[in-house]
């Protein structure tokens, strides 16, 4: 789960990591009022999407940047009335691009140096990783790419948790001297608690940013969290906003079910994720193009499916809709009359291709034949693949 | 004959009371898994459906009842407890059914089994388990669709495997040993641990892995298959037409904004492997038939 800049930012501020004082609006009359609060001075006027590249990014309407700075309130209450309710492109939303529903205003620094600091979990290792460099406020997989030498890594045990010496460790790498060491260790606790206290997949500050004055601050944020452990975190949970979210993802997760828009038009309904992801292939591979990942689980009972079947069809890019269930504990039977009860609930207007496979597939096979409804049963994957790509391509 | 469990497995069930535990139980009981004894903390001394011994502690349940595996089907909030409650109970195998454990959880009992002391191993979590077909099954794979034999699989998804195996003993092969190591990004069991058990057993004669996008632990299966094993090896990547960033489903499942993890870098290693690759899952199979005639 991903949340926006300036919770991010407070969330920081509560670990003790330094931040740009700043205020979030989401209407005009909030918008004014975040603006009074801040000086008639340089104003930085930030754009909230769970999106990357604002910077550079272009709203549909032409107007360049979803991160201003401006020289006094004037021109920052200009910079917002462009901004919010307009959608903004960047390299990282598509073209579709997302709307703007909340400005962030902060006090502008005098810059010196920008840093990069993140911590993530690192899957080969198991443990958590330090990224760090003096190459900050640019894309860190391009520092990456191009000097991996000034990418600093430590790794840190998750039963020793992070020590002092791995913050001087760091802050020495940065070249950071006296006052600064303390300042950035302080930073780099309060960043690991944090990212420890609330199941953090990832915080990053990018950048992380020495003034002139020489004092360290985080300039934007960025942290996701863990689905799986966002149970225990009632405060997190509030900061999920619905509106970075897909509407039938978020219908489905209700269901319980694993669904994914994508941008095609064959819509697919899998048991098993690695199994809706090969179906997905499977229908690349034939020409097709998917228009979701959907894994109904291992157990689907009639009522999954039918909400499956509503979401699948609320997508109206859907020109057909291919079914791969493989019969396991959940008998292949029992899955055709889900299917056929589902589909004669609600009504499905575009070719449907089911293919099934496993425990009693004879008995379900004949279910979906008798039932009167209008589908084609697929002996195999390959030939399910096929069919559905050619009705939908044949229907124009 | 199999790796890791066999008919002398004694498996005791961590979560046997629970509506998940008790299905799943009565369905390995089934199939003739020796199940030894349950866990439920507090319903120490019940008799779990008649039959099964339910104890409070895994340490009992090893003293008492000589359980020497343990699967473990509670809820992801405790799955993490319940898997280093095994691991100090020095249960040699120790399978997670569980799906949705917290990452950070699983980070530290990763480090746990890395302990020099460690006598577990860990499958899962988020996983279908693992079977000897004939001699004994231990998770929620159907019994019924797989065959004694020879084929070794190992998957990290569940119904992909169920597709291997079917296709597998359609065509009159049998399996070794079937494990199923999860979708999760940090397991207990990786595809190269799998895979090097597998080669050394000298009752399996030929392997299919199958993979998904995400991490690297495809590419380190191939580079050990490419210097040390002779056995012939088929190969799948399910998620080749996935977004990148995108979590599909497995929370394993995942290309990384950099660009890691792609099946395109997959199957290229299982190329270089000289891996028969599958290009589709309708012929994993195939895939193996071709370069292993049984």
């Amino acid at each position: 789960m991903n949340i926006h800049e300036y919770q991010a930012k407070r969330l920081l501020q509560e670990y003790g990591v330094p931040v740009p004082r700043g205020y979030a609006a989401t209407n005009s009359r909030e918008v004014e009022t975040a603006i009074s609060h801040l000086g008639d001075d340089m104003i930085v006027v930030k754009a909230q999407i769970h999106a990357g590249g604002r910077g550079k990014g272009t709203f549909t309407d032409g107007y360049k940047g979803g991160v201003k700075v401006v020289k006094n309130r004037e021109e920052a209450l200009d910079a917002a009335n462009h901004m919010l309710d307009n959608t903004l492109v960047t390299a990282q939303t598509g073209p579709e691009g997302r709307k703007v529903q909340t400005l962030y205003f902060t006090e502008a620094c005098d810059i010196e140096h920008e840093y990069y600091l993140a911590i993530v979990l690192d899957r080969e290792t198991a443990q958590s990783m330090i990224i760090a460099s003096t190459e900050g406020g640019m894309d860190i997989e391009a520092v990456a790419e191009a000097t991996p030498e000034k990418l600093i890594r430590v790794p840190i045990s998750p039963t020793m948790g992070l020590r002092h010496y791995h913050c001087r460790r760091v802050a020495f790498a940065l070249g950071f001297e006296g006052e600064q060491v303390k300042q950035f260790a302080r930073i780099l606790t309060g960043l690991y608690k944090m990212y420890w206290d609330k199941n953090a997949m990832l915080v990053e500050i990018n950048p992380l940013v020495k003034t002139k004055q020489g004092q360290l601050m985080a300039l934007d944020a960025k942290v996701s969290f863990d689905g799986n452990a966002i149970f225990q975190h009632p405060d997190i949970q509030q900061l999920r906003d619905l509106n970075e979210e897909d509407p039938k993802e978020i219908e489905a997760s209700k269901h319980n079910l694993a669904y994914i828009a994508l941008d095609g038009n064959i819509a697919c309904m899998v048991n098993g994720a690695g199994l809706a992801m090969a179906t997905m292939d499977i229908i690349q591979s034939f020409g097709g193009s998917p228009a979701n990942f959907l894994d109904v689980g291992g157990g689907a009972n009639e009522d999954q499916v039918t909400a499956a079947f509503k979401i699948i069809l609320s997508d109206p890019n859907v020109k057909g809709i291919l079914v791969n269930i493989f019969g396991g504990i959940m008998k292949c039977d029992v899955i055709a009359r889900g299917i056929v009860a589902a589909a004669k609930n609600v009504d499905i207007t575009v070719p449907l291709v089911v293919r099934l496979e496993g425990t009693n597939v004879e008995a379900g096979k004949q279910i979906l034949r008798e039932s009167g409804v209008a589908l084609t049963p697929a002996d195999s994957l390959v030939q399910a693949a096929e069919v559905i790509v050619a009705q939908v391509n044949s229907a124009g | 004959m199999s790796i890791l469990v066999n008919k002398d497995t004694r498996l005791v069930v961590q979560g046997i009371t629970g509506k998940t535990g008790t299905f799943h139980t009565l369905q390995c009981i089934d199939y003739g898994t020796n199940v030894v004894a349950g866990v439920t903390p507090g319903k120490g001394g019940q008799l779990w459906e008649g039959k099964v011994p339910v104890c409070n502690t895994v340490d009992e349940a090893v003293k008492q009842h000589g359980a020497n595996v343990s699967v473990i089907y509670v809820p992801p909030a405790f799955a993490a407890d319940s898997i280093l409650e095994a691991i100090e109970a020095e249960i040699p195998l120790v399978i997670c059914i569980t799906e949705g454990v917290p990452v950070r959880d699983m980070s530290e009992v990763r480090r746990r089994l890395y302990f020099h002391n460690t006598k577990t191993r860990l499958i899962g979590p988020n996983c279908p388990g693992i079977i000897t077909p004939g001699e004994c099954k231990i998770g929620i794979m159907p019994g019924y669709i797989h065959k004694p034999g020879r084929v070794g699989v190992v998957s990290r998804s569940g119904t992909l495997t169920y597709e291997a195996v079917w296709q597998l003993t359609q065509r009159g092969h049998g399996q070794s040993t079937c494990i199923g190591i999860g979708g999760d990004p940090i397991n207990g069991t990786s595809q190269l641990d799998a895979v090097r058990m597998l080669n050394e057993d000298p009752d399996t004669d030929a392997i299919i892995m199958i993979g998904e996008i995400g991490g690297s632990a495809e590419e380190e299966a191939c580079a050990y298959i490419k210097e040390h094993v002779k056995k012939p090896v088929a190969g799948f990547i399910a998620g080749a037409s996935a977004p990148k960033g995108r979590t599909m489903g497995h929370a394993g499942a995942i290309v990384s904004a950099s660009g890691a993890g792609t099946a395109e870098a997959k199957f290229a290693a299982m190329e270089d492997a000289g891996v028969s690759i599958a290009r589709n899952p309708s012929e994993i199979a195939d895939a193996l038939l071709k370069i292993y005639k049984g």
